[in-house]
């Protein structure tokens, strides 16, 4: 009976119907309906704006005048609608079908052709979408360091399974080592004096900066990851955390970096699409890493690192490079960190980044690529879409945290392999 | 000399705060093999609780409603707040980690990370960002010990702190109720088969760690009177990395890890400049726990402790 119900067309639920209406739609079609939402907002925003009684563009989905002005909810929430929601919607069901036969075709022709089309349509929705106000291009790329910084934390926290607190030590090392660079090479500054290469040359050379603020964090890795792995068991956990509070306070009595009152002025070289890049670039390696033979060996060494070491695997030698590699990324993101707010002290890698990066691993989901970049982009919004409860945010946020962990302890969409070809292929043949 | 032993005076003082706080990290690692990083927090919620129920005695007393003598109000002070605190612990324990006993562990560990927040979050909303300073509840007095000065208060902290210590240890060593917590830091798995009701007994060690955190920050109060809400940051962080400097789930290393830690940032604060304390003492950390890596009394980990 039950299930000649739901076989028959007629008796399906709504939310099958609408599954099932849009099962055919290839990610081409979804991207070209945000597209199709960012191109409308810039072109009809204003107008709209206007005539709904908004005094601008709601800029990060309405939230601010929906927690601060009650009298404009019904014209935020229009908006809303008009702007993101029926195109989203309405550009996919109408050219799904065509744009599935176009995302066939270049599957086809050649996925890489295919990979780079996707990224760059991405690109163009993130560039409209950030130039309405530079209040959004800055947490668009806040957003997307988040996003390097939780991947990185996830392969050691969810693919290796061990408790690592020193992201923040990290991250310190790769900003001041980076600002370190460019401040002395390419910026006439009170705290290093003349610059010593001609100013052109800086944003060619910022790869470089950010490179080495990687290979500095991961030679501070080695020093926990030394004495750490030579046990099993929590001592990471430790080992880490005094890491972190060690590097804080090194930095806080380095006078040459001007100790606590921390370093400015570094040169605006991290544009929109050096993030996007370097995310992408971070993405790509990170998800190849934890699908090559190593990051088999370490869910293996996760899971029971006897049978693995039995297997043999080399199970420090895994451990060690996991935990090098992760470090790398986060360092990188440091220093995209600090030429993005073009400041850094000593107190902003606390325990509060800690919590903050933990809280982006675990929302979004272990082991997973797509859970990283779920759970950094999400809490990284609403911690920005929040901000007009001021301090409520701490407990809404944290509260939303603890439910999450306890209806799903492994964060939102974990264990989940990312893969590309899969996603980018064409929906409906198999 | 003299000046040798003032430290150590203040070292004791300052290590018994670790020591209590380590205390209630160290049973809950010990016990449920889990991170309470809420703990710190509960430390600042417990001073704060004993602020407002030495300002009530006070308040009570002075009116004239019940006429107390301080030693009263202070004693009735810690009781009190022990008792409250333990709640605070037990909701701790019901909202954030038994819903995830069967979780990845450290999934547990963040939502104390997040209770703790909320603790944080919720002072401050309640209470607002300025300081608030303890009721002075001692009459401080200072005595002469051949140069060293050792006021009331501190004898008072050291010597209490050591009391609860070792009430602690006998019972944990000498009563059922500790016996069955052995027992689960043992083995957690055959332990409630044989009728121990594990869901009391993580309750109860929360409870205690608690209650002993609550003491911590009332005599914080007592010898550094003013409070803020992010107080439990700082200690909190360092009383846990001495619990687990001490040994898993050992008592008497949580103590000396405690002691150890107030040691290390006394003398290096008498010797050096101030700011380079944290470094120093989580660098000694770093060393001890690269050739010690079970702490001073922990077990070597097995796997077999936790299935």
């Amino acid at each position: 009976m039950q299930i000649n119900n739901s076989l028959s067309p007629e008796n399906k639920t709504l939310a099958n119907r609408i599954r099932d209406s849009f099962a055919q739609v290839p990610l081409l079609a979804w991207l070209c309906g945000v597209l199709g939402a960012v191109l409308l907002e810039r072109f009809l925003g204003d107008p709209l704006s206007e005539l709904l009684g908004l005094p601008k563009i709601p800029a990060l989905f309405g939230a601010v005048t929906i927690l601060k002005k009650p009298q404009l909810i019904p014209g935020t929430v229009a908006f809303l609608f008009l702007m993101y929601i029926v195109p989203v919607i309405v550009i996919p069901r109408l050219f799904g079908s065509l744009l599935n036969r176009l995302a066939d075709w270049l599957f086809h022709l050649s996925p890489t052709v295919s990979v780079a089309i996707h990224l760059g349509l991405l690109y163009l929705i993130l560039y409209l979408w950030s130039d309405i106000s530079g209040y959004r291009l800055l947490t668009l790329k806040l957003t997307l360091i988040a996003i390097i910084v939780t991947l990185s934390l996830n392969v050691i926290n969810g693919y290796m399974g061990e408790f690592s607190c020193s992201h923040p030590g990290f991250l310190a090392l790769g900003a001041y080592t980076a600002s370190v660079f460019t401040l002395f090479f390419f910026v006439d500054d009170k705290v290093f004096g003349a610059a010593l290469l001609p100013e052109f040359l800086g944003p060619f050379l910022f790869p470089i900066a950010l490179i080495l603020g990687g290979v500095v964090a991961a030679i501070g890795a080695i020093a926990i990851a030394v004495p750490s792995f030579r046990t099993r068991g929590d001592y990471l956990a430790i080992i880490s955390l005094a890491f972190m509070f060690i590097v804080k306070s090194v930095i806080e009595n380095l006078e040459f970096v001007r100790g606590p009152r921390g370093l400015s002025s570094q040169p605006n070289y991290v544009d929109l699409p050096t993030v996007f890049l370097w995310t992408v670039a971070a993405v790509w390696i990170i998800n190849n890493f934890v699908r090559s033979t190593t990051g088999k060996a370490l869910n293996a060494v996760r899971d029971d690192e006897m049978a693995a070491d039995a297997m043999t695997v080399d199970t420090r030698r895994t451990k060690i490079v996991a935990f090098l590699f992760a470090a790398f990324w986060a360092g990188v993101a440091g220093g995209l960190f600090a030429h993005v707010l073009r400041y850094v002290n000593p107190g902003t890698f606390g325990i509060q980044k800690l919590a903050e990066v933990l809280a982006m691993v675990y929302f979004g989901g272990l082991n997973s690529v797509y859970g990283s970049i779920v759970g950094a982009v999400s809490l990284s919004l609403l911690g920005e879409a929040l901000r007009p409860l001021e301090i409520f945010k701490w407990i809404i946020i944290p509260l939303l945290l603890i439910l999450v962990m306890i209806y799903r302890p492994t964060g939102l969409i974990a264990f989940k392999e990312f893969d590309v070809m899969k996603l980018i292929r064409p929906k409906g043949k198999s | 000399m003299t000046f040798f032993f003032q430290n150590l005076i203040n070292a004791l003082q300052w290590g018994s705060f670790y020591a209590l706080i380590a205390l209630g990290y160290s049973m809950v690692y010990g016990v449920l093999m889990l991170f309470n990083f809420a703990h710190g927090d509960i430390f600042m919620v417990g001073a704060y609780i004993g602020f407002g129920v030495a300002t009530g005695l006070v308040a009570l007393s002075s009116m004239g409603a019940l006429a107390m003598p301080h030693w009263l109000i202070l004693v009735l002070t810690i009781l009190i707040s022990m008792f409250l605190t333990s709640f605070v612990g037990m909701i701790v324990e019901r909202v954030g980690y038994r819903p995830l006993r069967d979780a990845p562990r450290a999934s547990a560990a963040i939502t104390g990370l997040m209770i703790g927040i909320i603790l944080e979050t919720g002072n401050l909303a309640l209470l607002g960002a300025q300081r608030i300073s303890f009721p002075a509840l001692v009459q401080s007095s200072t005595y002469d010990l051949g140069g060293v000065f050792v006021t009331n208060k501190k004898i008072m902290i050291v010597v209490v702190s050591i009391a609860l210590m070792y009430a602690l240890h006998l019972f944990v060593r000498k009563t059922r109720w500790g016996m069955a917590m052995r027992a689960m830091a043992f083995d957690y798995v055959v332990v409630p088969l044989l009728g121990v009701p594990i869901n009391n007994i993580a309750r109860m060690t929360f409870a205690i760690g608690s209650a002993l955190a609550a003491v911590a920050g009332i005599f914080f109060g007592v010898a550094y009177p003013v409070l803020d809400p992010y107080m439990g940051i700082i200690f909190g962080w360092k009383a846990f990395v001495a619990a687990i400097l001490g040994g898993r789930g050992s008592i008497l290393g949580a103590c000396l890890a405690g002691f150890l830690l107030g040691f290390i940032e006394i003398f290096v604060a008498m010797i050096f400049p101030s700011t380079l304390r944290d470094f120093i003492a989580y660098s000694i950390i770093l060393l001890i726990l690269t050739f010690r890596p079970h702490g001073f009394f922990g077990e070597p980990y097995s796997a077999r402790l936790r299935l």
